[in-house]
């Protein structure tokens, strides 16, 4: 196996195109090495992207945030200005293994590890955020929704690595929120997760919403009709009824030692539903 | 041994002093299993069944040998015959011989330089696999066409017609049945499961090995009893006990689950092959597939009760699965079922069902968890039903001093009573609850256990006293073995330390378990310092030139008395150790045992909880222990042990399970979905400490250590019964289920 730690992007891309056996990308290590030691995966090649200049970096930009993709979950919850904006993002990697993890975890790393369980996740698609890519052929943006594509399955092309991720910028009286659902109360995973976004209107109705349902089906769902259901009201009990709903609609998850359909199908619509109330007060909608 | 007739006001037993192994543990000096290491040591590894029950045509190693770097392969081929089928089952447990039985079961081990081409070479060797059915469930195993896991197991006492995979039946009880359930006048049957629990530990197994050409072996390893593996390993090996020493290094937890061997003979039949000395360490995955659990079973139970809440008849019919092999914690269960409750007329069948699992390991107080579930959530259902106070039913039937048991023996001083009146009048059973909450409450049993037992004390020319004992220390028992040897010899707890020594250092000692230790080591400690101070006595006696019987030992001095007392300056211990040497030689106690008497412990646990109805969510909101420790001799550890079997029964009851896939292979080998609770699971763990000597304790002494595991699964299985208004009859109460039952 052989380790490289380049000094550019374009020497990472061009290193994880010229290999020909498995190239992986070390950022934080903590789904990577892990896997490996399990004996799960043997790469041929280690690119460490953690000395590519600026992607340790949090810079602001056009009022939202652009992570570096080599920037540790913990660095999140330290930023006063991310954790105003996005203070459900931070939640949700706050939420990634433990403290000592989220030490070195990223939350790139997150999205491109591609478990349908990832909690980051549901709560960059429901903020929108936006994954720059980096690639043999230079840079392209890209939703976060489209990196995952199944479990431990991600769309980036041969050579290609997410460099940084853009949480955009948001109108006032908007805020977001993310639960998931664990027997536990921490040191755990997903079985069922939901991270909302919202903006409201000078009244406290809402004039935005995007729901994110992790840990419901082989990647994270977009849930468009459940947030429908919001929208024009103040989250009343019949609305936030109807969204739950909608998202138990959705969720296409599986039986297994986590969870069974069943109880997943209902718990995410309890968690969209609660997730939704908490991004609702914080936007100050029930003041 | 009985309880000192003098009434006595101790000075040491009863303190909280500091932890010896305290600074070692928190600062990672401490020497675990793993920790061992010695020049020219290879390293271990061993090659699992990927098959639930296999059989195994053949093994080539040839090619594994041939990598450069390895020193040895070893398989089935390379152990003697056990002595008897019990040694040979937990020999095949170790390595697999004609079939491999279960998912992880190990089928050859390679020893190499380095801990990668140990790896390597194990992807070298070619098993040839028969792959045949499997059955990993006690109600598939008792089918008519279940697979057989072994042939010829069958329990010799078992009726016509039994399933080959019946390895145990047994049955306990007095009294007419029939009658006492015609007398009842509300009766219920229920049926109960409960999945299997790993021990859980945080050290995995680890040990060293190291054999030489002329034969004699070396092993350091973690476990609860080495000699046990001692006797073990020689009889796999073919060697003499006393050319094997055994030392146990400290330990990360047993819990019962390292009361026998998993990977020591496998450590050192390569050690022999290799004529190196080889480093073996289980990795998580292997701890949970390879070693452990405990029992998982399927009980039915009937019993019936009058309005007033008199239960009339009691019975219990328990199955339980142990793995591979032949298991008898059925009839731990069947004794234990209905020990809290003084009965006319009782009985408790049991029977062992084989699995393709692997071989159960004893888990704090084995097969009692699961059967007091299931009649305790029985009595509260019938509390329920007849609208009566849980806490009153029990006092109404509580065995007590006089108590013919439900398993033979009429008890005699016994803590039931006192315990039950303790958590009635606490404020937690008085306490208000809100929506969603409720409360439940169970009771406790374990036999406890005594044992052969050898302890020496010497004295050291300073006037400080070295105590050696067998026992590795799983639960505090160095502290309490140096207190009760420093309050019978009347000197500072500080003044003695106890160590564990190695098999060749002592004799005989039973295995950590059976909450032995405090209580038989204890007393042969106390006899062993009385011994010690007799000695002293006569010294001191020939010194002062007066009769032996002259001298008392009194707050750790000699002193005249009778007709000499006031004759002499009293002689301290130090300065009896100071001139020992001049005055006839050094002074030691010494004493060996089978200890009897060890006393039953029973305990009431209460517990709060609330669920969220819209998850299944199970919050523990306030959790008391009452337990009967006969005397605490440290206090601290007392409530730890009443805390951390508390802890271990509410994974049990909410969470924790061995999931089997329909390829019989285990589904959650690690702690991410084998899911232990978690510190921020759990309220603080409130204890209340009983004092009913034991009478066969000089000090009043009773074991500890497992009744705490039996209550909890009950208690929550009660307290989740009340607080969603349906009751589940199967362990884990995992939020999908208990979100089911509040569907109906």
């Amino acid at each position: 196996m052989q380790f490289a730690a380049p000094r550019s992007a374009s020497e990472a891309a061009a290193l994880l195109q010229a290999e020909p056996g498995d190239a992986r990308v070390l950022a934080g290590g903590s789904d990577l090495l892990v896997q490996m030691k399990s004996g799960a995966l043997r790469p041929d090649l280690l690119v460490d992207i953690k000395r590519i200049p600026g992607l340790d970096a949090i810079t602001a930009e056009d009022g939202g945030f652009r992570l570096g993709a080599a920037v540790p979950g913990a660095r999140l919850g330290e930023h006063a200005g991310v954790r105003a904006l996005w203070p459900g993002v931070v939640e949700a990697v706050e939420l990634i293994g433990s403290t000592q993890v989220q030490g070195r975890a990223t939350v790139a790393g997150n999205l491109c590890n591609a478990s349908p369980a990832a909690d980051a996740v549901p709560a960059l698609v429901a903020a929108d955020a936006v994954a720059r890519v980096f690639g043999p052929r230079g840079e392209r943006d890209c939703p976060v929704s489209d990196i995952p594509v199944g479990p431990g399955r991600n769309s980036l092309a041969k050579g290609e690595f997410v460099a940084s991720i853009l949480l955009p910028a948001r109108p006032k009286r908007a805020a977001d929120a993310y639960l998931r659902f664990i027997p536990r109360t921490e040191m755990d995973i997903a079985v069922a997760s939901a991270g909302v976004s919202l903006v409201l209107d000078e009244d406290g109705r809402c004039t935005r919403a995007r729901i994110a349902l992790g840990a419901v089906g082989p990647k994270v769902l977009l849930a468009e009709e459940a947030a429908h259901c919001l929208i024009g009201t103040k989250l009343e009990d019949a609305a936030l009824a109807a969204m739950a709903e909608a998202c138990s609609a959705l969720a296409s998850p599986i039986d297994d030692k986590r969870g069974t359909v069943a109880f997943r199908k209902q718990v995410v619509g309890v968690l969209a539903k609660r997730a939704a109330k908490i991004a609702q007060d914080r936007a100050g909608g029930t003041k | 041994m009985a309880l000192d007739d003098r009434k006595r006001a101790f000075k040491v037993v009863g303190t909280r002093v500091p932890r010896p192994d305290g600074i070692d543990k928190v600062t990672g000096r401490a020497l675990y299993g793993a920790d061992m290491s010695a020049p020219g040591m290879l390293h271990g590894a061993i090659l699992r069944s990927p098959h639930a029950h296999a059989r195994i045509r053949a093994i080539d190693t040839s090619r594994a040998e041939a990598l450069p770097g390895v020193k040895a392969v070893v398989t089935s081929a390379d152990f003697c015959r056990a002595k008897h089928s019990f040694n040979q089952d937990a020999l095949d447990h170790c390595m697999a011989r004609e079939k491999a039985l279960y998912d992880g079961h190990a089928v050859a081990a390679v020893a190499a330089t380095s801990k990668s081409a140990a790896r390597a070479a194990l992807e070298l060797i070619a098993v040839e696999y028969e792959v045949l059915p499997h059955v990993t469930e006690i109600e598939d195993a008792l089918k008519p066409d279940a697979p057989v896991v072994q042939e010829d197991r069958r329990a010799r006492n078992a009726p016509e017609g039994t399933h080959p995979n019946v390895t145990h039946v047994v049955s306990f009880g007095h009294g007419d049945l029939e009658a006492g359930f015609a007398r009842a006048d509300r009766v219920i049957e229920r049926s109960f499961r409960t999945a299997a629990t790993h021990q859980g530990y945080i050290e995995p197994h680890a040990c060293l090995a190291s054999v030489t050409p002329d034969g004699r072996g070396e092993l350091w390893c973690c476990t609860q009893g080495h000699y046990y593996v001692r006797e073990l390993c020689a009889d796999f090996l073919g060697m003499d006990t006393s050319q094997l020493r055994v030392t146990a290094s400290e330990i990360g937890g047993g819990f019962g689950g390292k009361t026998t061997v998993t990977i020591e003979p496998v450590a050192l039949a390569l050690s022999r092959k290799a004529g190196r000395p080889v480093k073996l360490v289980m990795s998580r995955d292997e701890v949970f597939r390879a070693s452990g659990p405990t029992v998982s079973s399927w009980s039915d139970i009937k019993i019936g009760m009058t309005r007033d809440g008199r239960i009339t008849a009691a019975q219990a019919m328990l199955r339980y699965q142990g793995g591979a092999f032949p298991c008898g914690t059925v009839e731990l269960g069947a004794m234990s079922a209905f020990a809290a409750y003084d009965l006319e007329a009782v009985r408790a069948d049991g029977i062992n069902v084989m699995t393709n699992r692997p071989r159960q390991a004893a888990y704090r107080a084995p097969g009692a968890p699961m059967a007091i579930y299931a009649v305790e959530s029985t009595v509260d259902e019938l509390c329920q039903e007849l609208g009566l106070d849980p806490l009153e039913v029990r006092l109404k039937n509580a065995a007590r001093k006089g108590t013919k048991s439900a398993y033979g023996p009429t008890f005699d001083d016994i803590g039931l009573v006192a315990t039950l009146e303790a958590a009635k009048a606490h404020p937690h059973y008085a306490a208000p609850l809100c929506p969603n909450q409720g409360r439940g409450l169970s009771c406790g049993f374990w036999f406890n256990f005594g044992g052969n037992t050898c302890v020496t004390l010497n004295l050291d020319a300073d006037g400080t006293v070295g105590v050696t004992e067998g026992n590795p220390d799983i639960g505090g028992s160095r502290a309490s073995i140096s207190m009760m040897a420093a309050e019978e010899l009347g000197i500072p707890y500080d003044k003695v330390r106890t160590i564990v020594a190695d098999t060749a250092s002592l004799g005989f000692n039973d295995v950590t378990d059976g909450s032995r230790v405090t209580f038989a080591v204890g007393l042969a400690t106390i006899e062993a310092a009385r011994d010690m101070i007799r000695k002293m006595c006569a010294r001191v006696a020939k010194i002062w030139d007066i009769d032996e019987e002259a001298v008392i030992w009194e707050d750790g001095c000699a002193r005249p008395a009778g007709p000499n007392a006031g004759d002499f300056e009293p002689m301290s211990i130090a300065e009896i150790a100071a001139i020992a040497n001049k005055t006839g030689g050094p002074i030691a106690g010494h004493h060996e045992v089978n200890a009897d008497g060890a006393g039953v412990s029973f305990g009431v646990h209460l517990v709060d909880v609330e669920v969220d109805p819209e998850t299944g969510h199970t919050k523990i909101l306030r959790y008391t222990v009452f337990q009967d420790a006969g005397k605490a001799v440290h206090p601290d550890y007392v409530e730890g042990q009443m805390q951390g079997g508390a802890v271990q029964g509410i994974g049990w009851a909410l969470n924790e399970e061995y999931i089997y896939g329909e390829d019989g292979r285990l589904q959650n080998p690690g702690f991410l979905d084998y899911r232990i609770p978690v510190a921020s699971d759990l309220p603080k763990i409130d204890t209340v400490i009983l004092e009913i000597p034991n009478p066969g304790h000089p000090y009043g002494v009773r074991g500890v250590g497992e009744t705490s595991i039996v209550p909890p699964l009950a208690a929550l299985s009660n307290a989740v019964a009340r607080a969603i208004g349906a009751r589940l009859h199967e362990l884990p109460m995992s939020p999908p289920r208990i979100l089911q039952a509040l569907k109906g």
